[in-house]
This record gives structure tokens, sequence and C-alpha cells, in this order.
């Protein structure tokens, strides 16, 4: 509890944490607005949310590595994980879709082994970074540091969801999206092929997971057994915020950040992790215990 | 012969077959003490998924106190091996006990895909935990204390020792699912709240039938820190990535919600997971994964599932004429 002292003792460390934990939120609202996407339409929990991301970290990378600037990669490993998602769709996926929802989670948390090892063996269990060129800015005289690449990813992953949810608005297909999540058996006598709007949800989600991949890339480092994190964060984020509410995604990701970066100061970094799975299992307990004041269950 | 006698028969040949084996496959000694393991894991897991219709991803957090507490005793008890070993088993799977005990009513008032999820985190959780605590090791992990015995005579007491624990799970099991308490635990599968409305105190079944669970758990846990020789956190004591969804795996692909459906899945599992690791070295784990999702996409019923459709009768179902029934 050294730590805390600190905490209080200078204040401005608290400014420190907190902006760079608002910062990091934004990333994690990408996967989470993916992930609430991806049940509310296709009724379907994605464990390998967070390998997806992984993926767009590592076509980041190759990019990166291949002379292209990360913040052009972005866009490009967005691109790309659409069409793995598409893939992994029509292969894997459909066949769970409709299915009981434990199997679905054991076909998804499977696929989620499958990418980690698959990348295990094919990129190597290297950490690797993006390297973007951006500098540092010192605000209050030097007392608050802060990474202008996280600024930059920041403002990205917004501009990201927003594009997302305009396409979700405006588009026949993000009509059709939404039809399908309020409705697919309505939506599919009225003409909407349910398996194409399927195969695009799980395409965007993907797409999405790989553009918050390609700013982890830059931001911080990426390796093959990252996911479980995000996923887990992803789904914390959507139990609090609810399906299809864009403002409380965002809210609770950028709360999750800072929280997530104070318990890793207080605790120390070994326990950050602990810190994520522990609080994932606290949320879920005591929204249970709240709910059943009313004899009811998360459902 | 009539079936009774030709069952009594069998049995008697796998105990003997079971007993005579270390001598018979000297070599294979440890991987057939895993192998029983496997079976413990897949029968307990069954117990709250198959029969209980609560799929948990976690369960490996009894498995994993179960090794650390017995390590610890062994570490600071300063008894004999022996003497430690046991004291440490029985310790480590009274604490699971207590820990399921302790969470039950929470996390099992989790259901359908949450409780799958809490209990992901909270076996995630404790690994981390585990790796980050000085006063097991950290990171870097524990070594219980060296095998005092003679060169050789190891690796077959791990052999009986691991006989022991689906000896003791699985008639023990048999037995509870006979009776009223499978009743409940098959009825909180079906209806929860109409369950519940019967009268059942479904949380303290739920609880009692976790304890259970944990108690085997966290005594193969004690004995598999000690077969392994080293515990590492993430890797061996609290492995969400590799046992803990192995056990459902092996309880998926044998048939779950049957008595022996896991016992045939774990050895199916464990021999083919034997040979990936022998033939497709380098891609063992890449070619597991894929194993995992074949399983879990093409065939959800497991084998005692789909013998169970294919031959009702043999099962004790009465055979109906009507076509829903034959389509299921």
């Amino acid at each position: 509890m050294e730590n805390l002292r600190l905490l209080f003792e200078s204040p401005v460390l608290s400014v420190q944490l907190l902006l760079d934990g608002v910062l990091i939120g934004a990333i994690f609202a990408l996967s989470a607005y993916g992930m609430a996407l991806v049940w509310g339409v296709m009724g379907l929990i994605n464990v390998a949310q967070g390998e997806l991301v992984m993926l767009g970290g590592y076509a980041a990378f190759y990019l990166y590595q291949a002379g292209i600037h990360p913040l052009f990669a972005v866009p490009a490993a967005a691109v790309a994980l659409f069409v793995f998602g598409w893939i992994l769709y029509r292969t894997v996926v459909f066949r769970v879709v409709e299915k009981d929802l434990f199997i679905s989670i054991l076909a998804t948390f499977g696929l989620s082994i499958l990418l980690q090892q698959l990348a295990n063996t094919l990129f190597g269990a290297d950490v690797r970074t993006a390297d973007a060129g951006f500098g540092t800015l010192f605000l209050f005289g030097g007392a608050v540091t802060v990474a202008e690449i996280k600024l930059v990813s920041f403002a990205v992953a917004l501009v990201t969801g927003a594009l997302l949810i305009q396409f979700l608005k405006r588009s026949r297909m993000g009509q059709a999206i939404r039809a399908t999540a309020q409705n697919a058996r309505a939506a599919r006598v009225m003409g909407v092929d349910t398996q194409r709007v399927y195969a695009w949800t799980f395409g965007l989600n993907a797409a999405i997971c790989g553009a918050s991949g390609a700013l982890v890339a830059m931001t911080w480092v990426i390796h093959p057994y990252l996911g479980l994190p995000y996923t887990v964060r992803s789904f914390m984020i959507v139990i609090i915020a609810g399906l299809g509410n864009v403002a409380a995604v965002l809210a609770v990701a950028l709360g999750l950040g800072a929280a997530e970066n104070f318990a890793g100061f207080v605790f120390g970094a070994e326990y950050q992790a602990a810190f994520i799975f522990g609080l994932l299992v606290v949320i879920l307990v005591w929204r249970r215990f709240w709910l059943a004041r009313e004899r009811r269950y998360l459902q | 012969m009539k079936p009774l006698a030709l069952r009594r028969a069998a049995l008697a040949a796998v105990v003997a077959l079971a007993l005579a084996a270390p001598y018979l496959l000297p070599n294979w000694r440890t991987q057939m003490a895993l192998l029983f393991i496997m079976i413990v894991f897949a029968l307990t897991w069954d117990l709250l998924g198959g029969q209980m219709g609560y799929n948990s991803f976690g369960n490996v957090l009894f498995f994993g106190v179960g090794m650390y507490v017995c390590a610890i005793v062994q570490r600071d008890g300063h008894l004999g091996y022996f003497a430690g070993l046991l004291l440490g088993s029985g310790a480590g799977a009274l604490v699971a006990v207590a820990l399921a005990a302790l969470l039950g009513s929470g996390i099992l008032g989790l259901r359908g895909h949450y409780f799958a999820i809490g209990t992901l985190g909270l076996g995630v959780a404790a690994g981390e935990l585990a790796s980050g605590w000085d006063f097991v090791g950290a990171g870097g992990g524990m070594v219980p204390p060296l095998y005092p015995g003679a060169l050789g005579s190891r690796e077959t007491f791990f052999y009986y020792l691991c006989l022991a624990l689906p000896a003791i799970t699985l008639p023990f099991l048999r037995w509870l699912y006979k009776g009223r308490f499978g009743l409940v635990l098959n009825a909180i599968r079906d209806d929860e709240d109409k369950a519940e409305a019967m009268g059942l105190r479904t949380t303290r079944y739920k609880t009692s039938a976790w304890c259970i669970s944990a108690f085997f758990l966290g005594l193969s846990g004690g004995a598999v820190g000690n077969l392994l020789g080293f515990i590492d956190p993430r890797e061996v004591a609290f492995p969400v990535d590799t046992f803990g969804v192995w056990m459902v795996l092996m309880a998926i692909l044998g048939g779950k919600g049957t008595l022996w459906g896991p016992v045939i899945g774990a050895v199916i599992f464990h021999v083919t997971k034997e040979l990936a690791w022998t033939y497709l070295l380098g891609w063992q784990r890449v070619s597991l994964g894929l194993l995992i999702v074949v399983i879990v996409v093409f065939f959800p019923v497991g084998i005692l599932g789909w013998a169970r459709e294919r031959w009702p009768e043999r099962f004790g179902h009465a055979v109906e004429a009507s076509p829903g029934e034959a389509s299921r």
C-alpha cells in the first residue's frame, strides 16, 4: 500500500493515471462495441474477440514492416480482418450461431485457442510493436506526460466507432443488421437474407477488432497471448453498459481503462491481469445479488 | 452368459488390467497416471456441466488450490514425504471444498453463459494471483519435495495413487446419480425455477455438488503437483486454456450427462492428444485447438449421446413410434 500513500501525496500522479487510463479505454470500447454488436444481432458471445484484436495487431505490424505508416495500417488491418471474419463465419461460426449458447461459447473458446496457437507458430512468441514515430507531450510544466500516440489512437478509435455507427444507421446493410437484431424471424419474412447479415455482422466485428488491434500494436506491444484479457474486458463493458447503448459502452470503457490503470499502480503491475479477471467475477456476483432481490437473474 | 455376470466379468477384467498395467507397460506409467487424472477431470466437470447444466470453465480453480495447499503443507509441515503428501492432499481437498462452499451462493446464482464466463474469470484470476504472490513462489512456481523411494518406484507409486482417484470418484458418483441427489441435479438442469417451486433448496444442492467436485479436484491437484514435480501457476496449477477446456471437451466428446461418457471421452481425448504430441511435433497445440473446434461444432452430442439416439432401447428408453422423437 506504499503506492496508495504516494497517490495521496502527489495528486498530479492521479491526473497522469486517469489520463492514461481514459486514453486506453477508447481502444477497449472498440472491441466491446463489436462484442455487443455480435451478441445483440446473432445472440452469440464471441470468446475469440481478443484473438481478433491480436490478429489486427499482427496485420498492422507486418504492414509496418513493409514500410507503411502504422496510421494507414489501421484501415488496412480493419479490411483484412473484415475478410477474415467473413471467412470465419462462413466456415465455422455459422454452424453454432443458432445453437445452444454454451456450445457457441465453447466453440469460440476453441477458436480462440486455435488462433492463439496458430499465431504463436506462425508469428513467433516474441513481443512486437509498430512504432508510429510520435513524441511525448508535457503538460503542467512537465508533471504530466502524455505519449502523443495515445492521443492519436484515442481519436482514431472514436472516429472508427463513429464510422461504424453511421454505417449501421444509414446503409442498407446496416438497416438489415438492425432489423435482424430486433427480430431475426420477422426480418427473414421481410426478405432479409439473415445468413448474409450474420456474415456481415461478424465481419464488421472482426474489422473493428482489427482496427483496435492495430492501435494496440502502435500504442503498446502485441504477442500471441494477449487475447483473453481483451475478451474479458469487452464482456465486462457489455454486461455493465447493456447491448446497443453506444454512449454507455464508451463511458464504461473509459472508466474501466482508468480503474485498471489505478489498480495496476496501487497493487503493482503484476496484479493488473488478476484485477481485470477478479473485477469480472465481482461485477457478475454483485449484479446477481442485486437482481436476486427481485428474484430475477442475469439473462 | 447373463448380462449381469458378463458385466461383473468385464469389471473384474478391467480392475485386473489396471492393477497389472504398470508391470505390463512400465514405460507408460506416468502417461497412464495422467489419464486417470483426466478421467477425474471429466467426471467432476460432468457432475456440474452434464448432470446439473452448469457449464464451468473454472473448475481448475479447485485443482490448483489443492495443488498449492498440498505443496505448502509439504514445504512447511516438516513431515515425512508420505505423511506430508497424505496430509497435504487432504488439506488441499478440504480447502478446495471450503472455497467452493464460500463461492457457491454467489457464483452458482449466475446462470447459463454468465456462469461459464464468470468461472472462466475465477480460474484465470486465481492463476494471475498465484503468479504474483511471493508466499507461493510467485511466477517461478513451487517445487514439491523429491520422492524418497528407490529409483523407478516413483512412477509405480504415482500410478497407483492416481488410479485410486477415479476408482473412488466413479463409484461415488454412480451412487450419487442413482439416488435423490442425482434426480435433484437433473431437475435443476431441466428447469431450475420449477425445481425451486417444487420446494427444492436449489442453492444448497448446487453448492453441495460443487463441493463434491472441488473435493476430488483438490485431491487430484495434490497428486498431480507431486507427479509432475513442478508447479507453475499458469501452466500447471490453473491452466484454464488446457485442463480447463479439456475437461469440458472430454465430457462432451464422451457424452455429457452420462456416467461413463466422460470416462470414454477422457480416454479417447488423452490418447489422441498424446498421438498429436508424438506425430505432429511443433503443430501439436494448433492441432489440439482445431480438434476442440471440430468436436464442438460437428459432434456436440458426444459418443454416448449419439449411441443413445441410435439404440435407445439399450439405454432403457421406451422406443416411441412418433417421428418427432426419432428425429431428435
